[in-house]
């Protein structure tokens, strides 16, 4: 239990990674690495499919990202009829990309491809918890 | 070319808003069409695959009882689900089991009524055939997705919205003429660049619209074809891929990489090139998915797309037609029946049946079948 917390809506309550959400608790957003090949995972995985192993370590994301791409959603599937509008966006933070919405401060003019950002835990009401992208 | 499993018959219901009947009256649309095309009856079928996206309707496990109703019991069937490349996938299996020997004659039937459920309900279903645990709980839906495609297409390679609105007034164009598609007025431009964002750079007119609908196909091996057949079109080579189902996952958002990789593999199959092909129907559920097949698919170099529909090379008499039945854009994408309907315009194209948008002399098409975002790649050649 404990994933139910993440996102606006979430659609699953139990993950081997749930610990990511007592990690986004302490303000911290990690993804995982691999403790045999050394690759890193984000979304983190519980499991590492090069090596068939369990064995894996929490890393933390931080720093300068850069925005690949981005979209203003206008309209909202059932479930999110309360925030639109948002956007989402894919950010690459030196190889480790990272999907989420960009924080609603920021108007859709001042968006560029390209764009230093970096990213943050932000609460949500009824005690859940996300990420948000704001300017780096 | 190979010639070992045809296709020997046909049918797709009208696509329309909301159908007036149940699902397995919506399957019988597109099978009994095809079996009178076909000239058989259900005796003379060895299975069925069943080709739909769950949860638009409240019927588990349909292929059950599509097969009763549509008269294919006892002969084995089960369901295909590569959500909006099922039809395809399910030609794939039906390909495999005529190859193999299993079977002589397979139906492959497609269906989705998405009318019973609301507009806002299927962006969720939609959204949810993403990844559910890391990118759902944002808020995903289709046309969000092919948007942040469609935004790196333009930086990566310079396409623009213009580019995108071409291709859906080629589809307006072609959608007028075919009396089953959904949306069935003319387009203009500046209606296409001037209309609502629904998730930006996409706006109202660069998506297709939800439908009901059915499609059929009836697969032979060559025997059975030669047999009972006057215009068999033989199924020259079949490439499926997948791709990370998220966007974390993948190299580059400015194409599809489970299109590149289905298009090889049906290229070297069928044991030909782009320039062979005189036909084809890409799956265009957003401009932006019609830009990026055309370089999959080898019709453009990357990033050259856009040239091909800025200088009318995919219209009519160009150098290749492209959903010359108006696409889904125009059509409409009923999940599950879209497959099996772009395989039935381009098997009637080769038999010389396309009436208005007939490409003289067409000899080769191609089918681009894409389920979910790029998730799943189906590419089929089909030769006469």
């Amino acid at each position: 239990m404990g994933f139910e917390k993440f996102g606006v809506v979430s659609f699953t309550a139990q993950t081997r990674a749930s610990d990511f959400i007592d990690y986004l608790e302490k303000g911290e957003i990690r993804g995982t690495k691999c403790n045999l090949c050394g690759r890193v995972f984000f979304p983190p995985r519980a499991d590492c499919s090069w090596c068939m192993s369990k064995d894996v370590e929490w890393i933390e994301i931080k720093g300068q990202g850069t925005l690949i791409s981005f979209t203003k959603v206008n309209y909202a599937p059932t479930g999110f009829e309360g925030d639109v509008p948002y956007i989402l966006a894919l950010v690459d933070f030196d190889g480790i990309k990272v999907f989420g919405r960009l924080s609603k401060d920021l108007p859709e003019d001042s968006v560029k491809v390209g764009m230093a950002l970096k990213v943050t835990p932000l609460a949500l009401p009824e005690d859940k918890l996300t990420y948000e992208f704001l300017p780096a | 070319m190979p010639k070992d499993v045809a296709i020997i018959g046909v049918g797709q219901s009208y696509f329309v808003r909301g159908y007036q009947g149940s699902i397995r009256e919506l399957a019988f649309d597109a099978y009994s069409e095809a079996m009178k095309d076909a000239g058989i009856g259900p005796e003379d079928v060895g299975a069925s695959m069943i080709c739909t996206a769950p949860e638009y309707d409240k019927q588990r496990s349909p292929s059950g009882l599509i097969a009763e109703y549509l008269g294919l019991n006892p002969q084995p069937t089960f369901a295909i689900e590569t959500v909006c490349s099922a039809s395809t996938s399910g030609l794939k299996v039906a390909y495999s089991m005529i190859k193999s020997g299993l079977h002589d004659i397979v139906v492959v039937l497609g269906f989705q009524k998405m009318s019973e459920i609301t507009s806002a309900d299927s962006q969720e279903r939609m959204g949810r055939g993403a990844d559910i645990m890391w990118e759902s709980p944002f808020g995903t839906m289709m046309p969000a997705y092919y948007a942040l495609h469609a935004r790196a297409h333009f930086n990566t390679y310079g396409s623009s919205e213009k580019d995108l609105a071409l291709i859906r007034v080629k589809a307006a164009k072609y959608g007028q003429l075919n009396e089953r598609a959904v949306f069935r007025k003319g387009v203009e431009f500046d209606q296409v660049i001037n209309a609502d964002a629904i998730a930006s750079p996409l706006k109202k007119f660069d998506c297709c619209a939800n439908a009901d609908g059915s499609s059929c196909m009836i697969l032979a091996s060559a025997d059975k074809a030669k047999e009972i057949c006057k215009k068999p079109v033989w199924v020259m080579g079949v490439g499926s891929a997948s791709a990370p189902m998220t966007m974390t996952g993948r190299d580059s958002l400015a194409g599809l990489n489970a299109a590149k990789e289905a298009a090889k593999t049906a290229y070297e199959m069928a044991g030909v090139s782009p320039q062979d092909i005189d036909v084809a129907e890409v799956h265009d559920c957003f401009t932006i998915a019609e830009l990026m097949a055309y370089e999959n698919l080898g019709f453009a170099e990357p990033g050259k797309g856009n040239e091909l529909i800025q200088n009318g090379e995919t219209y009519l008499g160009g150098k290749i037609p492209v959903n010359v039945d108006g696409g889904l854009l125009s059509k409409g994408h009923p999940i599950g029946a879209t497959g099996g309907s772009q395989v039935r315009t381009i098997v009637l194209q080769l038999r010389d049946e396309a009436g208005d948008i007939q490409v003289p002399g067409a000899e080769i098409g191609l089918v681009h079948n894409i389920g979910g975002v790029g998730i799943y790649g189906n590419v089929v050649i089909l030769g006469r």
